[in-house]
């Protein structure tokens, strides 16, 4: 995400629209990217954009500049993925081709994949968003604690209970991992 | 769930659900919409439902120590 002068971050502040979109034309591409990471399909990323972008309106007067714009607005954004997750549907779509390792039964694989992606699905999402934000996507855990309001250790222990639980799930589908 | 595990699952996770590479952008041009958004949900309602939220917390405060003055210290305490 990039940087903005604090004129147009006390003007967001002060309710003034050009300045609100000023900060959209900056940082809506952090926003959806970083929606899209968790609910990984663009359609639903991009209402989830536009629910933020309300959801930061609509906050502008807890806006605190002097904390940054960007952690603020990813935060909001990870709600807002949070929300949507807890009233859809456990789904996952399976990405078209991925190269496999060599010797590798594809239809084997192909299972495994959908097995792991729908047991995945079925992890509470305060989980599966700790799981996909570190281990799935590799950000930075303060970021990620930082994203969803919660400290380094409890994003830690979300992830290790994650992978617990979808490790306990794809055995008992006779997936052992 | 040791390092060689959780190396395990990582693997097998990235293989279901790829990560996402680079900044990807949105389709279309979301500005019209939360312009929309905006005009249709005015943002005065959440204001007003904390308004209320916060009086009926406080009327159930107020109630609680009306029926119960023995508990006011005990709740002063934790304050």
């Amino acid at each position: 995400m990039q940087n903005e002068p604090s004129s147009v971050l006390d003007r967001f502040r002060q309710g003034e629209l050009d300045a609100f979109e000023t900060l959209f034309r900056l940082h809506r591409q952090a926003v959806y990217g970083w929606i899209l990471r968790i609910v990984r399909n663009p359609a639903t990323a991009e209402d989830l954009t536009v629910e933020t972008f309300w959801r930061i309106h609509r906050a502008r007067a807890r806006f605190q500049p002097e904390r940054g714009f960007e952690g603020w607005a990813r935060r909001i954004a990870t709600h807002a993925a949070l929300d949507f997750l807890r009233t859809a549907r456990a789904e996952s779509e399976l990405p078209e081709e991925i190269p496999l390792p060599p010797g590798t039964d594809p239809a084997v694989a192909e299972e495994i994949r959908r097995k792991t992606a729908l047991a995945f699905g079925r992890l509470p999402p305060k989980l599966r968003i700790a799981a996909i934000l570190a281990v799935v996507e590799e950000r930075p855990q303060r970021e990620v604690a930082e994203a969803l309001g919660i400290s380094v250790a409890a994003v830690k222990l979300r992830v290790f209970r994650a992978l617990r639980l979808l490790r306990r799930d794809l055995t008992s589908e006779g997936i052992a991992p | 769930m040791n390092t060689q595990d959780r190396d395990r699952m990582k693997k097998l996770l990235q293989q279901a659900l790829p990560p996402i590479e680079g900044e990807p952008e949105p389709g279309r041009d979301l500005w019209p919409e939360v312009l929309r958004r905006l005009d249709a949900q005015p943002d005065a309602a959440p204001a007003l439902s904390w308004a209320w939220f916060d009086c009926a917390l406080l009327a159930g405060l107020v109630g609680l120590a009306a029926l119960f003055p023995a508990a006011i210290p005990v709740f002063l305490y934790y304050l």
